[in-house]
């Protein structure tokens, strides 16, 4: 049995260029550490100013007071209901018609070339700079078809808006679903249609919820569109029909951003705190939904 | 191909195939008294046909996979096709009960009857043809949903009015499974070993009452005693229902079917039928010296 005797040389420590390669190697993950730090920082540090600009206005009469001409009596209550009112209206035509979009894609559409061509501008569609599709919004819901500046124009508008990614997520959404569940749903004598509702979208659904809020969250934010189709900034009612003007949060914090008086922008910080926290809302739930429906 | 003889080894001549100068020592040419074949692929086998494969060729967009298959499959009995990788078993396994219609690009010539009818034939939904004619797969597929739930889907959208428990628990017995997952039937399915899920995956599609079940390599994701309960659980399924096996492993053919149907692909990368007959005599006497070849281990 050959034994192997102790050499006063030998170790196992990192010696050479070995020790060099994991110098290297320990270095890079601090710096990927420092890249991914930089958004967080910068974050944290835009949030912190906001927050000492805006936290004082904050109060139970911010939220019920109309805008007005004397900032410290202005209030964010038209635009969260205006708010409120438009990204309701755009979710019940949004949802039905991207998953039956993204279903009609996955599962049943030919596999042609018209196909390839629908998907490439669903694409492109998704990358449209929103104030198009303001332009768009104006020129056919506001004043073709007769509906004024009103939330169901805007609401049409923020829906082709918003459409585009939201088929693609649930796209791909129902693309995860494997393919081995939809032979043995249809080995059984399961129609195209029963397998699509019983197995395809039961398991693309978190995806789909997912990609919906995600594209509600950007609604939340937007403001070039609906400016154009003529969202006006002072709005002192409350909405209570679609065909009302309107006004929503995102517009109102720019028009306090563009007024003279220094107080309007502590109004428009306090605005922005706001919309952070439904934003970061509408994130923590899809997130949160994501989890329950994987258990 | 010579006929089959009953002349003694040492003094019959020896067939030579297509592709080799020397020709080949074969086996004993005893025939055996049930069979008779007259040719290495031309049988039928003596029970009813539950299918009758008529000059199949399944073709992929250009590429001919198959090429001109011929074979009655006998009721309720075992038959198992086995040949080398890329031989075409699968997809002859699959246009049984038109899954092979999913592939884009797949059409057939040729056709398959079942109960005299062209399974291929113009008003046949295939949806009528999978629902007698099922299929157990390769990987275990259980659905993302609860053991009740697994057996009772496809009688459920086959619009089932009968009583469901009693459905799942006569389906979940017939497939052995039921004294082990009595307990909680509102487990998931996924919970289950790998053994399990597939004799779940043969409960589920027991439960719509085909006449044939197809299985694509049932066991070959399974441990070995896994493997020994499916085929155990095979032989007793063919007491009442046709069973078509896909295997690359011999010996589970050899253990388990009545009759073995043996395909290869040759240069032109399509696939045929070699040699189909008993089970027993494959084994044994095969006459067809590319099926002795594969047998015994000479390739594939």
């Amino acid at each position: 049995m050959a034994v192997s005797l102790p050499d006063e040389n030998f170790t196992l420590q990192a010696t050479g260029r070995v020790a060099r390669r994991q110098a290297i190697s320990r270095a890079s993950k601090w710096v990927l550490l420092a890249a991914s730090l930089i958004g967080v920082v910068v974050l944290i540090a835009l949030m912190t100013d906001t927050v000492i600009s805006g936290w004082s206005r904050i109060s139970w009469s911010f939220f019920t007071s109309y805008p007005s001409r004397f900032a410290d009596q202005a209030g964010l209550r038209s635009s969260f209901i205006g708010s409120i009112w438009i990204l309701s209206l755009t979710i019940v035509f949004v949802v039905p018609i991207a998953i039956a979009t993204a279903i009609w894609i996955e599962e049943f559409a030919p596999k042609t070339r018209l196909l390839e061509f629908v998907k490439l501008n669903l694409a492109n569609l998704a990358g449209v700079p929103s104030i198009i599709y303001g332009v768009l919004g104006l020129a056919i819901f506001v004043r073709l078809f007769g509906w004024g500046s009103s939330i169901i124009a805007g609401s049409f508008t923020l829906f082709l808006m918003i459409l585009p990614m939201t088929v693609i997520a649930s796209q791909e959404a129902i693309r995860q679903v494997p393919p081995s569940l939809r032979q043995g749903s249809l080995a059984l004598g399961a129609t195209e249609w029963q397998t699509v509702w019983y197995h395809v979208l039961p398991g693309a659904l978190p995806g789909i919820i997912t990609g919906v809020i995600l594209a509600l969250a950007r609604a939340a934010g937007e403001t070039a569109a609906l400016i154009m189709i003529g969202a006006f900034t002072f709005i002192a009612f409350d909405n209570t029909s679609i065909w009302d003007s309107f006004t929503t949060m995102p517009i109102q914090v720019y028009n306090w951003t563009v007024r003279p008086q220094e107080a309007f922008r502590q109004n428009a910080a306090a605005g922005i705190l706001v919309l952070m926290v439904v934003v970061l809302t509408f994130n923590t739930a899809a997130a949160a939904l994501r989890e329950r429906f994987r258990n | 191909m010579s006929e089959a003889p009953t002349t003694t080894p040492a003094t019959e001549a020896t067939p030579t195939y297509e592709g080799t100068a020397t020709p080949r020592p074969t086996m004993s040419r005893k025939s055996v008294g049930a069979s008779q074949r007259t040719a290495p692929d031309r049988f039928t086998p003596p029970e009813p046909a539950a299918l009758e494969v008529r000059d199949l060729s399944v073709y992929y967009g250009k590429k001919m996979a198959l090429s001109g298959v011929s074979m009655q499959i006998p009721v309720k009995k075992i038959t198992a096709l086995i040949g080398p990788s890329g031989c075409g078993k699968s997809t002859l396994l699959r246009s049984l009960n038109r899954m092979n219609d999913l592939i884009p690009g797949a059409r057939i010539t040729g056709a398959v009857d079942y109960h005299g009818h062209n399974l291929y034939g113009h008003n046949v939904d295939p949806v009528e043809v999978r629902r007698r004619i099922g299929m157990v797969f390769q990987k275990p597929n259980p659905f993302p949903k609860s053991i009740f739930e697994n057996v009772a889907f496809g009688a459920r959208v086959n619009g089932y009015k009968g009583d469901y428990n009693e459905l799942v628990e006569r389906s979940l017995r017939q497939a052995a499974l039921w004294d082990e997952v009595k307990d909680d039937l509102k487990k998931s399915g996924l919970a289950l070993s790998g053994g399990q899920q597939q004799r779940l995956c043969i409960a589920r599609a027991l439960a719509v009452s085909p006449e044939i079940i197809l299985m694509d390599e049932p066991c070959s994701a399974l441990d070995p005693i896994a493997t020994l309960k499916i085929e155990e659980l095979m032989r007793q399924l063919a007491k009442d229902y046709t069973i078509v096996i896909v295997t690359h492993n011999m010996q589970q053919a050899a253990r388990v079917s009545d009759y073995t149907g043996f395909f290869l692909a040759g240069e032109a990368a399509y696939g045929q039928l070699i040699e189909y007959g008993p089970t027993e005599e494959i084994f044994t006497t095969p006459m067809d010296p590319r099926t002795e070849d594969y047998i015994t281990g000479r390739f594939g």
